[in-house]
């Protein structure tokens, strides 16, 4: 029996409007896995999902199902990681959950690595982070990379300790990156000034940015870098204003 | 542990001042004889250490504690212990380190003839091990720096050795971050207590090469750590207080191995080390804002023999020096307490009972610190065949008496800290006695590209 062109056209309109809400609604759920922080299936955290589809599977369905992988990023994957931070940023919840949130991240971007390399996604920009020489403390650094990351920035972490020459040498790697610097001694901080020069000498118009304990903004401004953050999300909203 | 029973078993028995084992220094001081002393730390302002500035360096060194002994005689005080804790490169080249403390010695000396105030330096240089990733604990030529710090560092006015040591910190940063309690376990009950024995048996035969005062270590990188991240919101308070007790079966070993106290300032786990082996402690509470916050500024000072800032940059404040504002703090916080003690049972009561109940309720690091939950949680740390099952047991004993301030009404937590309080346990009771089950545990759990088990003896 011949179907008239316009019940076609309806019939083919439901089925897009279908494919349409299983797309949005794996977007919805892949957003709220990373939220959460539930990795994948096995995985026991959050209690009350245990059990349940984590960021892993979701995204692998979402991929399956033709959602555009851009889209997993931009609608799923960063908006989680912003809710999380901001959340954190308004102390109501603790960093264990917000890396359970990157975790989950993580995970969905494991199903979306290929599509980095073949350039179907972009992430918004290079960040290279490093405690300078002399300093061995890493948790601010490790939180702020995390955050970062999070929100949808490349990460090139060098790490502790890290002298001048290979803050250069990774923006020789990777150039236009922005650069983060932490330090938590009095007699370490003075190392940033010197990494600060060094960078300029290289490249004057590298974007500095600077963070912990005995930092501010007066040390920022004297130094020559261009932005100090107080915590994390501070770091992920100045980023995000660089490319705004 | 090779502790079974505590030495003080009373709580009203663990107070400031007090130590069963008092330690004698070689100026007077009779550390938990029955006095408080001031316990300044210091360190250089905003600069940087080398050939260049050294001599700078010297000199912040000299007239800080210039500065600091003068007025510590201006108000009478009864005698002064100098932290001497190193900045990097006074332990990577010894030799800064020495002649820091030979002019420092000097000047103390010379206060000690001319004014009659007793002082002492206690050396603690950096643990350059952490340097390395991963830690080569036991064959890193970073320790040959380390040792011939203490050893000359003795001979040129040391007599206090001390050191925050980071055995065990590899798995430790991550596992706090992540409140990971098996992980911090792991961290302090295997890794830290093996590499303190390993530690304070060398620091130990060195003190006694030369007569001097292995006194003790500190968990600051894990515990202290976990407490300043607490401060910023970053874990859960109820998360760091269980951090502190299981970092009692680390710091303990010092002790174990002949270490006789004073243990360090910012070792909160001090009173715990008092209940158990009876030695003298240093703590800082209040007095240590310039160097971090705490939410424990008056019950640190409870049974504290030894009353400490942490550490203060010198640099100029509207009365003078910061070191030397701090002198004068420090000074009056233990006269007070001096005069409690010479008073009698009556008053130093009413004052370690105020000290501890405008603290108590207000946050469960807190609570873990009041003497009657010190003398309780130090039993449960006794109990147990191995570190494992002390560090676990004193945690879950430290939680049960968290759980009932809160359901009794007398501690408010919040809700994103209570959530915390059943994954704690959970976590806790899954923990096995036998260090070798714990291990085989945890392994396929932890990133083993960060530390060396072998490393640990392990």
């Amino acid at each position: 029996m011949n179907k008239s062109p316009s019940l076609a056209a309806n019939f083919v309109n439901k089925l897009n409007t279908f494919y349409f809400s299983i797309m949005e609604e794996l977007i919805a759920k892949i957003l709220e896995a990373v939220e959460v922080g539930k990795v994948d299936q096995k995985s026991p955290f959050p209690p009350q999902m245990r059990g349940m589809e984590g960021a892993f599977e979701l995204t692998t369905r979402a991929i399956e199902a033709g959602v555009p992988p851009q889209a997993i990023l931009d609608r799923s994957l960063i908006p989680a990681m912003e809710i999380v931070g901001r959340k954190f940023s308004e102390n109501k919840i603790f960093v264990p959950q917000m890396l359970m949130s990157a975790k989950a991240m993580g995970a969905a971007m494991v199903q979306l690595k290929p599509f980095f390399a073949s350039g179907a996604v972009k992430t918004k920009g290079t960040f290279i982070i490093g405690t300078v020489k002399g300093d061995l403390h890493d948790i601010g650094k490790n939180l702020v990379s995390m955050m970062v990351e999070g929100g949808g920035w490349t990460i090139v972490d060098l790490g502790v300790d890290v002298p001048a020459e290979r803050f250069i040498e990774a923006l020789t790697q990777h150039p236009g990156a922005v650069v983060g610097l932490s330090a938590l001694l009095t007699t370490t901080m003075v190392s940033m000034g010197e990494i600060v020069s060094r960078i300029r000498e290289y490249s004057s118009d590298t974007r500095i940015l600077i963070g912990g304990a005995p930092v501010n903004a007066d040390f920022c401004r004297r130094i020559g870098a261009d932005h100090y953050s107080p915590d994390p999300q501070g770091a992920v909203n100045y980023l995000n204003r660089l490319i705004a | 542990m090779l502790y079974k029973k505590l030495i003080i078993e009373d709580p009203s028995a663990l107070m400031f001042g007090l130590a069963p084992k008092p330690v004698s220094t070689p100026r007077g001081l009779v550390i938990g004889g029955g006095k408080v002393y001031s316990e300044l730390n210091f360190t250089l302002p905003e600069m940087r250490i080398n050939q260049t500035t050294v001599q700078e360096v010297y000199g912040h060194y000299t007239e800080t504690v210039k500065g600091a002994l003068d007025r510590a005689v201006h108000l009478n005080s009864a005698g002064v212990i100098i932290e001497f804790e190193t900045l990097l490169e006074m332990t990577r080249y010894p030799e800064i380190g020495i002649e820091i403390i030979k002019r420092m010695n000097e000047i103390c000396e010379d206060y000690f003839v001319k004014h009659g105030l007793p002082t002492e330096i206690r050396l603690t240089p950096n643990d350059l091990r952490e340097f390395e990733r991963p830690a080569l604990q036991r064959t890193s030529k970073l320790l040959d720096p380390m040792m011939e710090l203490f050893e000359k560092g003795m001979t040129a006015g040391g007599d206090l050795l001390s050191i925050e040591s980071t055995g065990g910190k590899e798995v430790s940063d991550e596992a706090l971050m992540m409140c990971d309690i098996k992980g911090v376990l792991f961290a302090l009950a295997v890794l830290g207590v093996r590499d303190m024995r390993f530690l304070w048996r060398k620091i130990v035969d060195l003190a006694r090469s030369q007569g001097k005062i292995a006194a003790g270590d500190s968990a600051c990188g894990f515990a202290n750590t976990a407490m300043v991240l607490a401060e910023k919101k970053y874990i859960p308070r109820v998360f760091a207080a269980l951090v502190r007790v299981i970092s009692v079966v680390r710091s303990v070993v010092a002790m174990e191995e002949g270490a006789v106290g004073p243990d360090k300032d910012c070792g909160y786990e001090g009173p715990y080390l008092k209940a158990i082996t009876g030695i003298p402690i240093s703590m800082e509470g209040k007095t240590a804002a310039c160097a971090h916050l705490s939410p424990i500024g008056n019950i640190a000072c409870a049974c504290a023999d030894l009353w400490s800032n942490e550490s203060v940059q010198n640099i100029k404040l509207l009365s003078g020096m910061a070191p030397v504002a701090y002198m004068e703090q420090l000074e009056y916080d233990v006269r007070l307490m001096n005069e409690a003690l010479k008073a009698g049972t009556l008053h130093r009561d009413i004052l370690q009972q105020l000290l501890v109940s405008s603290d108590i309720y207000t946050d469960p690091q807190a609570l873990v610190l009041a003497p009657d939950n010190v003398i309780a949680i130090s039993k449960a740390l006794l109990t147990g065949d191995s570190y494992v099952a002390n560090a676990r047991n004193g945690a879950l004993k430290a939680l049960d008496i968290i759980e009932e301030a809160h359901t009794s009404g007398k501690m408010v937590l919040p809700e994103m800290e209570l959530t915390w309080l059943p994954l704690l346990r959970d976590d806790l009771q899954s923990i096995p006695d036998d260090e070798e089950r714990f291990v085989e545990m945890m392994l396929p759990m932890l990133d083993q590209s960060k530390f060396i088990l072998s490393e640990y003896g392990l």
